[in-house]
């Protein structure tokens, strides 16, 4: 018998699991799922707690009625992968998993205490971040109240996982404050490091004219050197500073702890991996997937279903010998709500922008891309029940394909 | 593809003004595309930065960031950017005569 074992079950292990189970042969391997918290939470649905458009329960879900039966699912912190001898230390009675292939899915995770003065006494007070399911409940209890001053979003280093989430907030923020008519008491301000409101260019002028219509104020190249709790100021490390009364903050994204513990990350704990194979770059018995890889595409739960099955194809040819497909180019497809029950639609790859189009289906679409539209946020939301019942069973989604497609948009 | 004319040089650019041949870079045309960018002078503490990025960027085939700067290089932030006012990594990379460093997604 031989050992498959994915690390983390969250949107991209989840779906591994599903994808695998039925492709490999139940005598020949046994699927092993290791992850440290009972619930499963769609991550997207965060976004709208604090605004109280969705709640706790509408969210979560519990973690192992998603794995196949026939996967061996354990509750525990992995401690440590040891690559050398193929081994996962995993916390709970310190027992050790042996595995012939290993995919790490383990995400990634915001660290506020990367930046000087953000992780204090303050934190939960007035500076939030919704990130997390903690950070979006008590960001939620603190907006009840809040009806006049400075609100500011700060996006503290990139990358972030799914990057168009801050600028959504702010939009979201708008409509919410304008529907409790105290919105002209208000001052909304978004704070980036990025030279221009978002990564890609056409994107970018798109939605910078929309956060000029809806009067929120953007500041750009701030690299935040610290939060000054006292004076209730982020200073660059240039020495500008931005005033809040509410801060919300996106803290610098890493990889798992386990990466590090493991030393098989970058910088930020990012595991290197091969850009369009998902074998990591020291091991070849170790793929990676979801926002735990490094490669340079949105960490976004659409980005995770295409690669699932880019991957599953891979495994198979890995256990056959066979060469790996060179498949993966980047793909990733994201809604942005726009506020006032409108959204956009973008649809990228690591050499094509977004550009405007239609989608899935060329000229019926019925989702327009790059362009504001109710039937948009209708997606964005509909994609909740997408998330629970098909993408996480490895479900294909119709007229979705896992590499980009070109038809139907305008390209120049 | 572009040209820019540097002191007594002439060197191929992209559209951005970043140098795409790096057999063209020498320390005197690093010199001027830092008044270009504003900084009068070069010194020690400007050349520890610039031969870092060119190091990393040979080594590891991308313009390493403001944290790895940090990390690997032991180069204060903060100093940084006094060094390189706004965007301290895009000057000096310019100046290094490497591309542009993408900012991801
Ligand atoms: C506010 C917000 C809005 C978003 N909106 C969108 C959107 O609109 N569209 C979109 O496509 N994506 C969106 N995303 C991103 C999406 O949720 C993630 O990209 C996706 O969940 C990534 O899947 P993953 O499996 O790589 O990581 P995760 O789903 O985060 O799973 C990682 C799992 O690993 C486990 N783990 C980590 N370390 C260990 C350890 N040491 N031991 C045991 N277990 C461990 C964790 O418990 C977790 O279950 C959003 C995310 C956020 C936060």
């Amino acid at each position: 018998m031989k050992n498959l074992v994915i690390l983390g079950a969250g949107t991209a292990g989840t779906v591994m699991a599903n994808h695998l189970v039925k492709k490999l042969s139940v005598k020949e391997w046994q699927i092993t799922v290791i992850d440290q918290d009972p619930r499963h939470f769609y991550q997207p649905g965060f976004l709208f707690i604090p605004f109280d458009m969705y709640n706790e329960k509408q969210v979560t879900r519990e973690k192992a009625s998603f794995i196949p039966k026939k996967c061996n699912f354990i509750l525990s912190e992995v401690d440590n992968i040891d690559a050398e001898k193929n081994v996962v230390n995993i916390k709970s009675g310190k027992k050790k998993i042996n595995y012939d292939i290993l995919i790490i899915a383990t995400g990634s995770r915001i660290v506020p205490e990367e930046v000087e003065g953000l992780a204090g006494s303050s934190y939960y007070k007035n500076i939030f971040d919704f990130y997390t399911i903690d950070g979006a409940v008590k960001l939620r209890q603190f907006l009840q109240t809040f009806t006049k001053g400075k609100l500011v979003l700060n996006i503290a280093e990139i990358p972030i996982k799914c990057p168009v989430a801050p600028l959504e907030f702010v939009f979201l923020a708008d409509w919410f404050f304008t529907k409790k008519g105290v919105r002209e008491n208000i001052d909304l301000t978004f704070v980036t490091p990025l030279s221009d409101a978002f990564t890609k260019e056409k994107t970018a002028a798109v939605l910078s004219t929309l956060l000029n219509h809806k009067n929120i104020n953007i500041v750009t190249d701030f690299s935040i050197s610290k939060v000054d709790s006292d004076e209730k100021q982020i200073v660059s490390f240039d020495e500008k500073n931005v005033e809040y009364d509410l801060l919300v903050t996106i803290p610098t994204n890493m990889g798992s702890s386990v990466i590090e513990r493991s030393g098989l990350g970058d910088d930020l704990e990012f595991v290197p991996t091969h850009r369009s194979t998902l074998q990591s770059k020291e091991h070849d018995n170790i793929f990676v997937i979801g926002d735990a890889t490094d490669l340079p595409t949105s960490k976004a739960g659409s980005v995770a279903h295409f690669e699932a099955e880019i991957l599953t194809e891979n495994i198979l040819r890995y256990i056959n010998n066979l060469e790996l497909k060179e498949e993966y180019d980047g793909h990733a497809n994201c809604f942005i709500e726009s506020g006032f029950g409108k959204g956009f639609l973008i649809d990228f790859n690591y050499d094509v922008e977004p550009v405007p189009g239609k989608f899935p289906f060329p000229v019926i679409g019925p989702m327009s891309l790059l362009k504001e539209s109710k039937l948009n946020h209708w997606g964005k939301l509909a994609f909740r029940w997408i998330y629970w019942y098909v993408m996480l069973k490895g479900l294909p989604i119709p007229g979705i394909t896992a590499t980009m497609s070109t038809k139907g948009k305008q390209i120049d | 593809m572009a040209e820019l004319k540097l002191g007594k040089y002439t060197v191929e650019t992209g559209e951005d003004g970043y140098m795409t041949n790096p057999d063209q870079w020498n320390k005197e045309i690093a010199e001027e595309i830092a008044k270009q960018e504003n900084i009068k002078e070069l010194t020690p503490d400007h050349w520890n930065v610039i031969e870092f990025l060119q190091k990393d960027y040979k080594e590891k085939g991308s313009i390493p960031t403001i944290r790895r700067l940090k990390k690997v290089g032991g180069i204060d932030t903060k100093e940084l950017y006094k060094l390189f006012p706004e965007g301290p990594v895009k000057k000096a990379a310019r100046i290094a005569g490497l591309p542009k460093p993408k900012s991801c997604v």
